[in-house]
């Protein structure tokens, strides 16, 4: 049941078939879909729709019932979180979910931890290795930092930031992973109409960066704005998918979001 | 490491170094020294402890258990086998990283706390062997004889001269570990401390991190231990019991889980307390360990050190929001 691709280039993520069962609860039931390489990615729907059981699947936080996961033609499910992080796919979560007592340049150098090696015995000796490590990670940070625009808040402890800069805190720690793929939960949750179209700018800028998008969300504008495919999700299933002008019109989808008329 | 926090390192250092002449003036000059030796050897429990439940967030009530091995392994192979006490130390510790790698695969693959669990079955077996093998441990009646440490071939048996020895070690270890923390592998740590899952997300090994720790604070436990053998040259199973590993994680969590240098002040205060004041409650010690545990968590739940860096906080927003702004 694959959706109406009928983009030429490679798909970045494949998922095949699948399943994710919470005891008698079916989250997701035997979904098959292909996300395109380069593109802002939508996943809607309803809630309880199974999208962020679907982004929890795909970042290893859950292990699928049955099915396949490729990323890049490599399978990937059934693989461990940081592994997956490691392979190139990084995500936010749709509760802040930061290193509140860090600062805010600490909480983007975890997310360099995948691509640097010094372990106990480098660090507690100050291996030369080592120092050159930590100052790359430092500039990497900071240029991060740039990137989403917090450079003013480099120091201040995480958890005391406005809800907003929290988000975009979150993406830019992500983005510290050398992500080829994102996955956003929910980031305009909870955020005002100008945070949301500085947060719509932030995404399509980190697509022209050549990581793909995937962002599940709930404000219909930002969706329609920025993404270059939707995927409907309806109950665990596969709806429709297809741009956002010819998504927003088809019967099915409306259906689902108004109910029989 | 912060300029702060160096000063605070050479400080304590000096403080450590001239106590020695400080309680000159006193009568029982041999007396504090002795207790301080104590409370240098259970520091460097501390300090691992500290950073295994202040950073990695995992409980472990087999320190003792650790610090036994350390020193039954030293205690055992100089007495029987007539070997260097320097050149047994390494193997104490091998021993204890080996046992704490393999209780801790299994244990801290899980959330939650099940380390505490298996620790606690663990600590509890090390003692019924220590205290069962009768041929290699003495059993109850314990082992006696065990040589002094030598430096340079002289014997070091003064307390001074230990007392110089345990803290020079607690130091390195402090340095190793303060640097340790202030990095990459620190800064995981903490990150697995605030938000496990969102620390797995973004490439952190979890359970291999913890196991790592895991692992240093056994290691460091079993340093203290060998240190331990050779000091007081007697050893018997009673100071490797259950009731220890929870005084050890007392000190800790007295001066303050998240601090190291919370570790090395509950450590010294509660040696001291021990010592000292507590030895009139007798039979009823662990009753006053009790009420002090409650009080530290009820009032103090960061610990004695809190309170000291309350008195720097207003020095300490300043700069960090100055740095910002820059």
């Amino acid at each position: 049941m694959t959706g109406t691709i009928t983009d030429s280039s490679a798909p970045i993520l494949e998922l095949h078939d699948i399943r994710m069962q919470f005891g008698g609860i079916t989250a997701l039931k035997g979904l098959s879909y292909d996300v395109p390489l380069g593109i802002i990615q939508a996943v809607i729907g309803p809630n309880g729709a199974g999208k962020t059981t679907l982004f929890h699947c795909i970042s290893g936080l859950h292990q699928p019932t049955s099915g396949r996961i490729l990323f890049e033609k490599r399978q990937i499910s059934g693989q461990p979180p940081h592994r997956i992080a490691g392979s190139g796919i990084s995500r936010t979560f749709q509760h802040v979910a930061l290193f509140k007592s860090m600062t805010v340049i600490e909480n983007i150098m975890v997310g360099r931890h995948c691509r640097t090696h010094s372990g106990f015995w480098a660090t507690g000796l100050r291996f030369p290795g080592m120092r050159t490590e930590e100052r790359q990670i430092q500039e990497k940070a900071a240029s991060h930092l740039e990137f989403v625009g917090l450079e003013d808040a480099a120091h201040l402890q995480a958890g005391t930031l406005p809800l907003g800069k929290q988000k975009i805190l979150e993406m830019a720690r992500a983005l510290a992973t050398d992500p080829r793929l994102i996955l956003l939960d929910e980031p305009a949750g909870g955020l005002n109409m100008r945070e949301t179209e500085e947060l719509g700018e932030l995404i399509q800028r980190i697509c022209q960066s050549g990581v793909t998008v995937m962002l599940v969300e709930h404000d219909m504008n930002l969706v329609m704005e920025v993404s270059d495919r939707i995927l409907v999700l309806h109950y665990g299933e596969f709806l429709a998918a297809g741009p956002p002008g010819e998504i927003k019109d088809r019967p099915e989808v409306i259906e689902a979001y108004l109910g029989e008329q | 490491m912060s300029r702060k926090d160096w000063g605070i390192f050479l400080g304590t250092m000096l403080l450590i170094g001239i106590f020695p002449w400080l309680v000159k003036p006193f009568k029982a000059v041999s007396h504090y020294i002795d207790i301080m030796v104590f409370a240098g050897i259970f520091t460097l429990i501390s300090i691992g402890l500290s950073m295994l439940m202040g950073y990695a967030g995992q409980i472990s009530m087999a320190q003792a258990a650790f610090f036994g091995i350390g020193a039954y392994t030293s205690g055992i192979l100089t007495t029987r086998f007539g070997l260097n006490p320097w050149l047994v130390m390494p193997a104490g510790m091998l021993l204890a990283a080996v046992v704490a790698w393999l209780l801790g695969i299994p244990a801290l693959r899980l959330k939650g706390h099940y380390l505490a669990m298996a620790t606690l079955g663990f600590g509890v077996i090390v003692h019924i062997v220590l205290s069962e093998e009768v041929n290699w441990t003495g059993g109850p009646s314990g082992m006696a004889d065990i040589p002094s440490l030598t430096i340079a071939g002289a014997r070091l048996t003064s307390e001074i001269a230990y007392y110089y020895l345990v803290w020079a070690a607690v130091f390195l270890v402090l340095l190793f570990c303060f640097l340790v923390l202030h990095s990459r592998v620190g800064r995981a740590l903490r990150a697995i401390h605030e938000e496990q899952t969102a620390a797995e997300a973004m490439g952190v090994p979890t359970a291999r991190l913890k196991v790592q720790v895991f692992v240093l604070s056994a290691v460091l436990a079993a340093l203290a231990g060998s240190f331990y053998t050779h000091y007081v040259t007697f050893l018997n199973p009673g100071s490797f019991n259950l009731m220890w590993s929870i005084r050890f994680m007392l000190m800790v969590m007295v001066g303050g889980m998240q601090s190291l240098w919370g570790a090395l002040l509950g450590t010294v205060l509660m040696t001291f307390v021990g010592n000292e004041w507590l030895q009139v409650f007798a039979d009823f010690e662990i009753l006053a360990y009790g009420a002090i545990l409650l009080v530290v968590a009820l009032f103090l739940p960061r610990g004695l050190v809190s309170l000291i860096s309350q008195g720097f906080g207003s020095r300490k927003v300043r700069p960090s929001l100055a740095d910002g702004s820059s």
